[in-house]
């Protein structure tokens, strides 16, 4: 039975990807999977090495052919994204891909064509393997994006025989979270002791509760401000969620990220690291334990 | 003069940049300045500068309404929709709007004439004065995707002026949002931290703005004297660092309460000054 | 009638999928002949938004009468719905035993969506 891990936040830099890369070196038998696309990080301290690549394709974009093009001036008057240009040329990154040009052009100038935005790649690691994505510039992750990686990454395990993934998710609370969460088996939530990070956490809280899937709560440079963590972990205790552990502020994390590392293989005696190393044993005791 | 504030990854200072910039313009360089938080799935700005907040703007969109009894169920509106804002199932056309668009292709395509349009509210635009800045932020309603025609809506609502110098507070990343936000700016300043992570991303950012053709510079935050990855970058690169914030945990503990760094810590108005001084020369 | 069923494989020994707008496969289930047939559900979504509806429109199409599944969003069960289609539910079995169950009157009904959709 493969268990799926994804960890979240609320908002972005809250110390997740590091976080992850920790626990990766902490967890046995896993696959990693890189969701969080808009900020691929995970593979800077991991070194992958490639070894296979798929392309992603996503929408659609139009393109006039001018040719054919006779200046008519219909798309331009369709357009509602300012997408074309007094030249009859189509500006890639305003268009958003409805296709309304390339349906009225009476001369059938315009070719409707879908969109390679990105890759997505599979990789080996002193970790384990690890499934991970690039996006091209003003492509934007997707609930299909994630769909893809998870996929890929629990195809990996099942033909290794492994039965952890550990899932590196998308900031935010939009599609894309929902896409890295749902079937999953376990959410951590990485949030801060400051005033955003409580309110992202209440709604990483209602999306967890949503999806009927256990959330646990890892609170990050938790002595930054200690009347906040302690605000957060009375939340938590309101709305009856577990918290796995508080990491304190430390320069060994940072330090860590600089020399390619993970935090374990850094300086696995460092303060943050002995708190992760007893969330990893947390969650090793947990695993059999989560539902499918 | 329009001045964004862009990063490649989220939590590396965007918002403090563009609020401590705000402040250092108004108290310590007697000049006008309204701050347009873009970030409107988290804005922040407000958190800081603490405004009151007059009567916000209601912000719409276009979506298609089906008339039934013009509708033949033909399905051509489903057929052409690319977001998969319309089913069309057994007689009946089902109507998405979290996922519409608002291209109108629906409208044209349909050949009884049975589409109309109508509004939908997806945020609001609030705007007041906190710490004597002008500050205009969107937010977007819970459960909508749709963040661009917000951050147009927002941009819109406050135009530059000749006597005021204007900031933008862009959402974190390179997507379509991000670009909404920083285009029609005269000038771009990203916002990184000396990681590999901050590293990596902003190489994204500098991407996305050589594709806009911006003039731009990169602030690093949380700089460290033994570590300069971004600032080997730039000068590779060609780009100038403008802004060195440094790695000081007072400024984190005055974050984490809602406080200024100017506020807090005047001494860095220095910093902030030779932003202003390295953007005005640029553009003049 | 059809049964469709998501699924993470091809076979009738496959894990059910609890994902629905973005299950990898579909296992239609002839219940009056036993045959099934399956179709590969990630080719179907071109879009990077709307899998629940795309995918419930593909369904219909596919002439299913009902869905056996793990979760359905408002999205998904307006448009099934509005097609007059059934939604089971059901969590860690694999398609044959769901179907089984299905037949013994033990899966849950739903007649509303189990999960919302859009979260900013």
């Amino acid at each position: 039975m493969i268990k799926e891990l994804v960890v979240i936040s609320g908002k972005g830099g809250t110390g997740k990807t590091s976080i992850v890369a920790a626990l990766a070196n902490l967890l046995n038998n896993k696959v990693l999977a890189d969701c969080d696309v808009d900020a691929a990080d995970l593979h800077l301290v991991l070194n992958p090495t490639l070894t296979e690549q798929e392309e992603f394709w996503s929408g659609k974009s139009a393109s006039i052919n001018s040719d054919k093009c006779t200046r008519c001036g219909k798309c331009l008057e369709l357009c509602r994204y300012g997408a074309i240009s007094k030249n009859f040329v189509i500006d890639k990154v305003a268009c958003e891909g409805c296709g309304v040009c390339y349906y009225f052009c009476p001369a059938e100038a315009i070719d409707f064509t879908e969109n390679m935005c990105g890759h997505m790649y599979v990789s080996t690691t002193s970790q384990g393997p690890m499934v991970h994505a690039r996006l091209g510039i003003a492509e934007e992750n997707s609930g299909k994006l994630v769909t893809m990686v998870r996929n890929k990454a629990r195809e990996i395990a099942e033909e290794k025989g492994l039965d952890t993934i550990l899932i590196d998710g998308p900031p935010g609370i939009g599609c894309p979270v929902i896409a890295s969460i749902t079937g999953a088996n376990f959410v951590i939530a990485i949030t801060e002791p400051t005033l955003s990070g409580i309110h992202d956490l209440e709604r990483v809280a209602g999306l967890a509760k949503h999806f009927d899937i256990p959330l646990s709560v890892i609170i990050n440079k938790s002595d930054i401000n200690k009347e906040m963590s302690q605000h957060i972990k009375d939340k938590c205790n309101e709305m009856k969620i577990n918290v796995l552990g508080e990491i304190p502020y430390d320069e060994a994390i940072t330090k860590a990220q600089i020399q390619g590392l993970d935090l374990i293989r850094y300086n696995s005696a460092s303060p943050a690291a002995e708190v992760l190393k007893n969330i990893a044993s947390d969650i090793k005791d947990l695993l059999p334990f989560l539902k499918e | 003069m329009r001045i964004a504030i862009a990063s490649g990854k989220g939590g590396t200072g965007k918002t403090t940049v563009a609020t401590n910039l705000a402040f250092y313009l108004k108290h310590f360089d007697n000049t006008d300045v309204t701050l347009i938080d873009c970030d409107v799935e988290e804005p922040n700005s407000h958190i800081f500068l603490r405004p009151d907040c007059q009567e916000p703007k209601v912000i719409t969109v276009p979506v298609p309404v089906v008339q039934e009894d013009l509708c033949t169920a033909c399905g051509k509106c489903a057929e052409i929709c690319q977001f998969n804002a319309i089913a069309c199932v057994k007689e009946k056309v089902l109507i998405f709007p979290e996922l519409c668009h608002g291209c109108g292709g629906c409208l044209l395509v349909c050949p009884t004439g049975a589409i109309t349009e109508k509004q939908r509210e997806i945020g609001v635009v609030e705007n007041g004065k906190g710490k004597e800045i002008k500050l205009v932020y969107g937010r977007l309603h819970v459960g909508e995707a749709m963040s661009p025609p917000l951050i147009r809506a927002a941009k819109e609502f406050s135009p530059v002026t000749a006597d005021e110098i204007q900031l933008i507070d862009c959402p974190p990343g390179t997507s379509c949002p991000v670009i909404t936000a920083v285009s029609e700016s005269d000038f771009v300043l990203l916002v990184t931290e000396p990681t590999p992570f901050g590293l990596n991303d902003l190489k994204l950012a500098v991407e996305m703005v050589r594709i806009l053709d911006i003039p731009f510079a990169v602030g690093i935050n949380r700089s460290t004297a033994d570590n300069n990855i971004v600032q080997d970058y730039c000068r590779t690169e060609g780009i100038p660092v403008i802004l060195n914030i440094p790695h000081d945990r007072r400024i984190a503990e005055a974050y984490s309460t809602g406080k200024l760094i100017l506020e807090s810590l005047p001494e860095y108005h220095e910093q902030f000054s030779q932003v202003l001084g390295y953007i005005k020369g640029v553009l003049s | 009638m059809k049964i469709a069923i998501s699924s993470k494989g091809n076979t009738l020994e496959s894990a059910t999928d609890p994902r629905f707008g973005r299950a990898q496969q579909f296992i239609i289930y002839d219940l009056d002949n036993g045959t099934h047939s399956t179709f590969n559900n990630t080719q179907n979504l071109t879009s990077s938004h709307g899998a629940g509806i795309q995918t419930a429109q593909n369904i219909i199409n596919a002439g299913a009468d009902l869905v056996i599944t793990g979760n359905v969003g408002p999205n998904a069960f307006n448009v099934l719905n509005s097609a007059g289609v059934k939604i089971y539910l059901t969590s860690g079995l694999t398609v044959q035993e769901a179907i089984e169950k299905y037949k013994k009157g033990e899966l849950e009904n739903v007649s509303s969506n189990t999960v919302e959709g859009h979260w900013v």
